[in-house]
């Protein structure tokens, strides 16, 4: 059941810049999974937040550095100066004939965009090199400058598996057939105090967790943080969209709802109605060609969030994704503020099992309740509680959960300074479910109670 | 995803739609993918209904065709003289389904081929007074010579050629071996008329023999039968014509474009009839190869696409394989297209299936057989142990043959295969139809024979 480690090759996470020892698998602080990261210079960065990340072109091609005064550029290698090989160890196509005056063709107009048109080859090639006529002196000023080191067009995506092949319209390359990774394989997101973090894990090939964070003040100005986590449930069809249509469905409600003085606890509870009502919705959608997935079980997903304000903390969950409370003072017990609608949990309610043979029993994660068309009966679970200190509000997956099951194995995984840098320790949280084998895709979202002013948030 | 295709200059030319149904879960370190391709053609013309009403088309409709009616008048199409007058007959029930329009030529087939209607190297197009001279023209077809079927061909092969149409095909009657030329005579023919015309072969009578006819329907992607009795020649004779009318689209190939580092184990098809194909790969440009499938009307069809590809860690996906239909481009080169070289000048049709590969830990997801998979592995093991069990028995290996066509009985009776199961019930008697067990039948009549070895290789789908 173990994977090939791939010895990292880099010194640093290219995630969150944590020095790494030789060995390591994964960063120690965020998680990053570093099989994944090809040996390149240490300052480019490589992990999708926001935005297009320059796709890895496989070769250690040199920076084109800009130029650090005015008007002295760094000279810039023309392509065929670095010899490279394609992922096969083949030599790269011969660049084209350079004419006479190339590495300072400043008058020779450039192609808009960053590709070479090579006419006489076979156009099976990316672009591995950045034009030289470009990063030459003398560019003109209406081309958009190379973005960031040496990596082919935006619009023509190279795989990362085999730096290669294009990506054709499915998604996969077009030369060793490899997936593409998703947006959603990994995501971050940072809203004032409250940050969330949720990865594919290491054994499933997609994410079907989603999560919304946001911030909001209430009538009276004070005010309030809002985290959805959901958990698609996998035995049912398209189980990533119905956890992405639960979250956004859920926050949109609460962010609407708390403005205008809605109580938060009721606000919770109508979030969940307005999530199962957007799972609900998905049933009737058709399958997408790539999910035709031989059962048509109608979408579902699981549902956990909280709203932090200064006094009150509401927790909301449909299913077995869970709220932890850790208090600052870690002397303090922490608590899991949540009850799994899940058969383990049944039995154990019901005195059936203790929870340590109920949670060994393979049917423990099944669950008894979820959001989805075919759940028997919606029951919205919320509790309103007002936490006596300030602490960090854990809200996350079974995921996560599965590596840190009792509170107190979770207050031990969540940083010290999780309420200061919620990012950071999100990160560090998924890292921790990743080490554990990163069994389960993991999302994880902290909220630092009470909710500190608009404007105080980063520490 | 599955979008229709552009429209072509030709009316009457179906929408394809490909459905892949697999488990594309594999455990740590799985490499083979299988998958089964499910291809339909509609919106074109209408088999169905041209099965009730001989003439669909009205004069100008339909795809533009051309047919010829190739007859076996060696001597032994005399004896018993109602075969030469049941093989007239029925060649004349399928000249009145031709369709007005359609190009047509009936030959002669013995130690040479004859052109009998209309002659001249010419086809007559069809119509009251042409489907009325042909008629005339085979009554006065007499038995007499030997049987060298490439010629036959050959001959078919040129006249065809002449029409600038859609749609080639052919139908042969046979009743003797291919006793005047060599097998390897036939097989040049074969080689050189595959890909310009499609063709139905069949045997009548019992001394004739099924691999030589079976042979030439595989070759040119035509189907295969035993009409033991000659009686039936007429109704059969009707039903393929009708099936030839039905066409709407020739030369269709079915393209496979597979990943880097990945081999294709095999390509059959597995419905209606298994049909090897994985030799019959024509390169299409990098990692796409085009494997014929000849003319199309309204149908469906199954492949079985098995392929190897690199493994990968686990929560890796991968495209196995993609699978299209290209046709060759209209408008090209007129007459007959020929064999397609190197995936040039020819048409997408648009729809395309994608065999996926995922690694997976989930041992309940990885070790699970996909339904169609496990059937038509069935399927393709029946028609398998069938042709065996009989090689078995003509070679007087009797216990060889017992425990192939056991295990034939078993295969067919779980998979709800009740045609092939009925035709080895004639072949063997059965004991313990689940188990596999049964004896050779001391006496088997030849033709019973002949007709499980012509239809071993008839697939029924899985039950929905």
């Amino acid at each position: 059941m173990s994977q090939m480690p791939q010895q990292a090759a880099v010194p640093k996470c290219p995630s969150c810049e944590e020095p790494l020892e030789s060995g390591d698998r994964f960063c120690g602080a965020c998680g990053y999974d570093l099989s994944v990261v090809p040996a390149r210079p240490e300052d480019s960065p490589t992990l999708a937040v926001n935005g297009a990340v320059p796709a890895p072109d496989g070769v250690d091609w040199p920076v084109a550095r800009d130029s650090d005064g005015h008007g002295h550029p760094a000279p810039a290698h023309a392509a065929a100066e670095v010899p490279g090989t394609d992922s096969g160890g083949s030599p790269l196509p011969p660049p084209p004939p350079a004419p006479p005056a190339a590495p300072a063709a400043g008058t020779e107009s450039p192609a808009p965009g960053v590709r070479l048109d090579r006419p006489d080859e076979p156009d099976e090639y990316p672009l591995q090199a950045p034009d030289p006529r470009l990063t030459a002196e003398g560019a003109p000023a209406p081309v958009p400058a190379q973005p960031r080191p040496a990596g082919p067009a935006p619009a023509e995506k190279v795989c990362v598996a085999c730096r290669a092949g294009r990506v054709d319209d499915d998604g996969y390359c077009e030369n060793c057939g490899h997936a593409q990774p998703r947006e959603r394989d990994h995501m971050e997101q940072e809203s004032g105090p409250v940050a969330a973090v949720s990865d594919r894990g290491l054994r499933h090939h997609r994410n079907e967790d989603a999560f919304s964070v946001g911030c909001t003040v209430l009538p009276d100005g004070a005010p309030a943080s809002v985290a959805i986590v959901c958990d698609g449930v996998s035995s049912a069809t398209r189980p990533d969209d119905a956890s992405l249509a639960a979250s956004r469905a859920a926050g949109e409600s609460l962010l609407g709802a708390l403005p205008r003085g809605t109580h938060p606890q009721q606000a919770m509870h109508d979030a969940i109605l307005a999530a199962a009502q957007a799972v609900n919705a998905l049933a009737d959608e058709p399958a997408t060609a790539r999910e035709q997935a031989p059962h048509q079980n109608a979408p579902a997903c699981t549902l956990v969030g909280a709203v932090v304000t200064a006094g009150l903390l509401v927790v909301g969950w449909v299913g077995d994704s869970r709220v932890y409370w850790v208090p600052a003072d870690r002397s303090a017990p922490p608590a899991r503020l949540t009850e799994d609608d899940s058969w383990a949990a049944q039995m154990v309610a019901a005195g059936l099992m203790n929870e340590a043979e109920a949670y060994a029993d393979e049917r423990a994660h099944a669950i008894t309740g979820w959001l989805g068309a075919d759940a028997y009966e919606l029951e919205p679970h919320t509790a309103s509680f007002k936490p006596d200190r300030a602490g960090v509000v854990v809200v996350c997956t079974d995921g996560l959960w599965n590596y840190a099951e009792s509170a107190q194995e979770m207050a031990d995984a969540v940083p010290l300074d999780a309420a200061a840098r919620p990012l950071h320790s999100a990160r560090v949280l998924v890292g921790h479910a990743l080490d554990g084998g990163g069994h389960d895709n993991v999302t994880v979202a902290l909220l630092p109670f009470p909710a500190p002013p608009q404007g105080a948030g980063s520490a | 995803m599955r979008s229709g295709m552009a429209n072509f200059s030709k009316s009457n030319v179906p929408q394809f739609a490909v459905d892949v149904y697999q488990n594309e879960y594999l455990p740590e370190g799985g490499r083979e993918v299988n998958a089964i391709v499910t291809v339909t053609a509609t919106g074109g013309g209408t088999i169905g209904s041209a099965v009730a009403a001989p003439h669909l088309y009205s004069p100008g409709q339909g795809p533009s065709a051309a047919v010829a009616l190739m007859v076996d008048c060696s001597g032994s199409m005399d004896y018993p003289p109602t075969k030469m007058r049941n093989a007239r007959d029925a060649t004349s029930a399928a000249v009145d389904t031709l369709r007005d329009g359609v190009h047509f030529t009936v030959v002669a087939g013995t130690h040479v081929a004859k052109e009998v209607y209309p002659g001249g190297g010419r086809l007559a197009v069809a119509d009251a007074t042409t489907r009325a001279q042909a008629k005339r023209a085979l009554r006065g077809l007499g038995a007499g010579g030997g049987t060298a079927i490439g010629t036959w061909l050959r001959l078919a092969d040129r006249l065809l050629s002449t029409a600038d149409v859609a749609i080639r095909h052919g139908i042969l009657l046979t009743d003797g071996r291919n006793e005047h030329e060599s097998p390897e005579d036939l097989r040049a023919a074969l080689d050189a008329c595959a890909g310009r015309f499609t063709c139905d072969a069949r045997g009548v009578g019992t001394d004739w023999e099924v691999k030589e006819v079976t042979g030439i329907a595989s070759a040119l992607l035509g189907t295969a039968d035993i009409v033991a009795d000659p009686a039936g020649l007429a109704a059969d004779f009707t039903r393929m014509m009708e099936t030839a009318m039905g066409k709407e689209v020739a030369d269709v190939a079915l393209r496979l474009w597979t990943p880097v580092g990945t081999t294709v184990r095999f390509v059959k098809q597995v419905a209606p009839t298994v049909e090897e194909l994985t030799g019959r790969r024509t390169e299409a440009g990098p990692r796409a190869g085009d494997y014929p499938t000849g003319s199309w009307g309204d149908e469906s069809r199954d492949y079985h696409v098995c392929v190897e590809v690199p493994p990968a860690g686990l929560g890796q996906e991968m495209l196995a394989a993609r699978v299209s239909l290209v046709v060759p481009e209209p408008g090209g080169a007129s007459g007959p297209s020929g064999a397609e070289s190197g995936g040039g000048g020819v048409r997408n049709l648009g729809a395309q299936g994608l065999v996926r590969a995922v690694w997976t830990d989930d041992m309940a997801a990885s070790t699970s057989i996909n339904p169609q998979v496990a059937h038509y592995t069935g399927q393709a093991e029946l028609a398998q142990v069938i042709q065996q069990g009989l090689d078995l028995r003509k070679a007087g290996d009797i216990d060889g043959a017992t425990a192939k066509l056991g295990r034939a009985v078993q295969l067919a009776g779980a998979s709800g295969n009740a045609d092939t199961a009925k035709l080895l019930s004639k072949v063997v008697d059965v004991v313990d139809a689940a188990a596999g067990t049964v004896r050779l039948k001391a006496k088997v009549e030849e033709a019973d024979e002949m007709t499980l070895e012509t239809r071993s290789t008839k697939t029924v789908r899985v039950k929905k």
